[in-house]
């Protein structure tokens, strides 16, 4: 990376026409191209979780990004005059003429101070002067009120306290984690044993039957959706949590087969001949080799199906709906943007609550995911 | 495709003779009733229960993942019971029926139902014919949602594709390249959800005279600019919600494209170096045409993808401001409105929408061999 600093004076010329050099200077474009996508790319969840940490004024009146030590403007006394709305003209603040629209926007004085309203229908002014500041003040308060919806209090800048309800996000949780495991167990094994069958046994409707676990690769699920709803509803199972496995069971179910059919239908045929002749059955082929073998297979699905169902919004909001105590990460998260979306306190700390699941199987299980992402499409 | 593991002999499995496996075969059956009837018990516990929460979600997965296995034991115990000639016909069908089954129900089925009902009312009684059709291709929020979906098809599409390669190239010329790959990458682990509470964040409005708290608008503003409210400014504001899916999507099309890459060879550049080929040339008379069958499956993938896409817009506009799309209309007619038969029109709609990638896809398998 590191470029030769003293002879570049003397070796400008030489450095043109040298084929390593300019690979090098190639080099440094395309590390500094790829930082700054990074840098991009990474800002806005740096700034979620930054924030989350944040107190409920501290989010609503400074950006996050002033955590870091910068030059400000600090209160350093408060003195009342006539209500702002009140002023009719200029009016005298420690010697200093200003009228109303300069002490909104922040008056700058020769002196270094700035006035500006604290609260202007009360008359009060701030005299500021510029410091060094740094807003790091950090808590777990807002996880706390997000997650077990204990009360918080604030305090307006005109000094009136108010008491407000957090959200029951810690039970959101636990309801997340019913809906996936299942919902991530069950397709897997369903689509294993079709799998098998679709690559190993010969029977008739195996070509119909595959075609259609294809076709249904693409399907967009609205199709699906209101039938569904209106069949659960006859069952009287809508609102259970049985009801959003069985959905995301059939949802996830053409991928899980498909994926784990290209897998299964790529081991080797001896291996299956040999184990007839040892008088093996089908049933102890499939659980003692087949599905050992596809360990990778069955392990990259299962962490697809597991993010799908983590983060999927739609599926849960028609099968689990309003039904008290079943609400997922998902839908509590839209829930509190609908009808508090300034309470950024909470909505950082939700947000990133429901993504610390993914973001730690995402991590420790990347290569799973990765191969299962080629597998699916590169083939498809 | 590495695969290590030692083959290891399954042993041997008992002679079948003919009074054991009358035994074995009501021993199963025996044990599917007993099954059915312990399931069946189970999920009447699990819809009227009010056990503490902890204790319901301990019990459902255990409920709901060992009566699957243990179903697909049994079942298989059964058939394996029979004699050489009927285990052969029916096992395969032990196999594949439970998720030929749930395929029925939960898609195949549904989506002929929906077919069906969208010739329907409102109500779902009375049958009009291809009215619900035209209402939405001349209703006012269906093209707006139609024009607005293309958008997304178009821009979000070109834009994952272009920077998805762009990245790829970049980082398999870069020492950093894991490091890099997975911070592109760690956006897929985010729901829609949570990617529409970060970039509301990042488009937070605050008027002029207050301090800025979206790091767009304090950018703006840092430049002597005015605060604008993103998301509510159509068409702008599409757009706007784009940037949230290409920052989710570029990811996905980053990973397959840099494995893509890493599949040209090393020759066939080397002799477009010798012959004088610029690193560009090469990249656009080389690389791209070597690598356009992932190229366009990446695309299609997204396609599908936007042509879907609901949670982004429903988190961050609620499809107000002119920024809905075919989905949250869908959502909006059958969920808001109740008029199923529009809804299902909407959704048909759809679905032809995606047909030919279906017609593509079925047409790769029957090359196929096996198909």
């Amino acid at each position: 990376m590191a470029v030769a600093q003293p002879t570049i004076g003397t070796q400008a010329r030489v450095a043109q026409s040298n084929p390593r050099r300019r690979i090098r200077w190639g080099n440094i474009i395309v590390n500094v191209a790829l930082l700054l996508i990074c840098v991009v790319w990474t800002i806005p969840t740096l700034g979620l979780l930054i924030s989350s940490f944040r107190t409920r004024e501290d989010i609503l009146t400074t950006g996050w990004w002033t955590i870091v030590p910068h030059q400000d403007f600090v209160t350093a006394s408060q003195l009342t005059i006539t209500p702002g709305n009140q002023l009719t003209g200029p009016v005298d603040v420690n010697g200093v003429s200003v009228t109303d629209d300069q002490l909104r926007a922040g008056l700058v004085l020769p002196n270094g101070q700035q006035l500006v309203w604290a609260n202007r229908r009360s008359g009060l002014v701030n005299i500021q002067e510029k410091q060094i500041v740094s807003n790091a003040n950090f808590s777990f308060d807002n996880y706390s009120s997000v997650l077990t919806g204990q009360q918080y209090t604030y305090t307006a800048p005109d000094g009136t306290t108010t008491v407000d309800q957090g959200s029951d996000m810690g039970s959101a949780f636990l309801n997340t984690l019913v809906v996936a495991i299942p919902a991530t167990v069950i397709p897997i094994l369903m689509a294993a044993f079709a799998a098998h069958a679709f690559a190993w046994m010969r029977f008739p409707g195996r070509r119909i039957l595959f075609g259609i676990v294809v076709a249904l690769l693409v399907v967009p699920i609205q199709v699906a959706l209101i039938p569904v709803l209106l069949d659960f509803n006859a069952l009287h199972i809508n609102g259970t949590f049985l009801a959003i496995w069985l959905a995301h069971t059939g949802f996830g179910l053409p991928l899980a087969t498909y994926l784990l059919y290209n897998y299964i239908s790529q081991l080797p045929r001896d291996l299956f001949e040999s184990a007839y002749i040892d008088g093996a059955s089908p049933f102890t082929v499939f659980t003692r080799l087949v599905l050992p073998l596809s360990t990778p297979a069955l392990a990259s699905f299962a962490i697809f199906q597991f993010l799908w169902v983590w983060n999927d919004y739609l599926v849960a909001l028609i099968f689990i709906g309003a039904t008290p105590g079943r609400q997922v990460l998902t839908m509590k998260l839209a829930d509190i943007v609908g009808s508090r979306g300034q309470d950024w306190h909470l909505l950082t700390a939700g947000a990133f609550v429901s993504m610390i699941i993914p973001l730690v199987v995402f991590f420790s299980l990347q290569r799973f995911f990765v191969r299962g992402l080629l597998a699916g499409s590169v083939k498809g | 495709m590495e695969r290590t593991t030692e083959l290891s002999p399954s042993p041997p499995a008992p002679p079948a003779e003919g009074t054991a496996n009358m035994q074995r075969f009501f021993i199963a059956l025996l044990g599917l009733a007993v099954l059915f009837y312990l399931l069946w018990l189970g999920f009447d516990f699990l819809k009227t229960t009010t056990a503490p929460q902890i204790v319901i979600a301990l019990f459902a997965i255990v409920w709901g993942v060992g009566g699957v296995a243990l179903l697909f034991t049994l079942a298989n115990v059964l058939v394996e019971s029979l004699s050489n000639k009927w285990r052969d016909r029916i096992q395969p069908y032990v196999f594949v029926g439970p998720a030929v089954f749930f395929l029925g129900v939960f898609l195949f089925v549904p989506a002929l139902q929906t077919l069906w009902q969208s010739f329907f009312d409102a109500s779902s009684t009375n049958f009009i014919g291809l009215d619900n059709f035209s209402a939405v291709f001349t209703n006012r929020l269906m093209q707006q949602a139609f024009v607005n979906n293309l958008i997304w098809l178009v821009v979000g599409t070109g834009l994952c594709v272009i920077f998805g390669l762009l990245i790829a190239v970049l980082a398999d010329r870069s020492r950093f390249e894991s490091v890099a790959k997975a911070m592109i990458f760690l956006p897929m682990a985010i729901s829609f959800v949570g990617a529409g509470v970060i970039w509301r964040f990042i488009y937070a409005y605050a008027p002029p005279t207050d301090p800025q708290i979206g790091v767009l608008n304090a950018i703006v503003v840092s430049f002597g600019g005015q605060p604008q409210a993103w998301l509510t400014e159509s068409p702008w504001n599409t757009l706007f919600l784009i940037v949230v899916l290409v920052w989710i999507q570029t990811g996905f099309a980053m990973v397959i494209f840099s494995a893509a890459l890493k599949g040209v060879p090393g020759e066939l550049l080397e002799a477009a170096r010798l012959d004088g080929a610029s690193e560009i040339q090469s990249f656009f008379r080389v690389i791209i045409p070597y690598i356009q069958g992932t190229i366009i499956t990446v695309m299609t993938t997204i396609a599908i993808f936007t042509l879907k896409i609901f949670d982004v817009v429903i988190v961050m506009t609620g499809g107000q401001y002119d920024s809905n799309v075919i989905a949250t209309q869908f959502y909006r007619e059958f969920f808001s409105n109740r008029n199923f038969g529009y809804g299902s029109a909407i959704a048909i709609v759809l679905f032809i929408a995606v047909l030919p990638v279906m017609y593509y896809n079925l047409r790769q398998l029957r090359k196929q061999e096996g198909f």
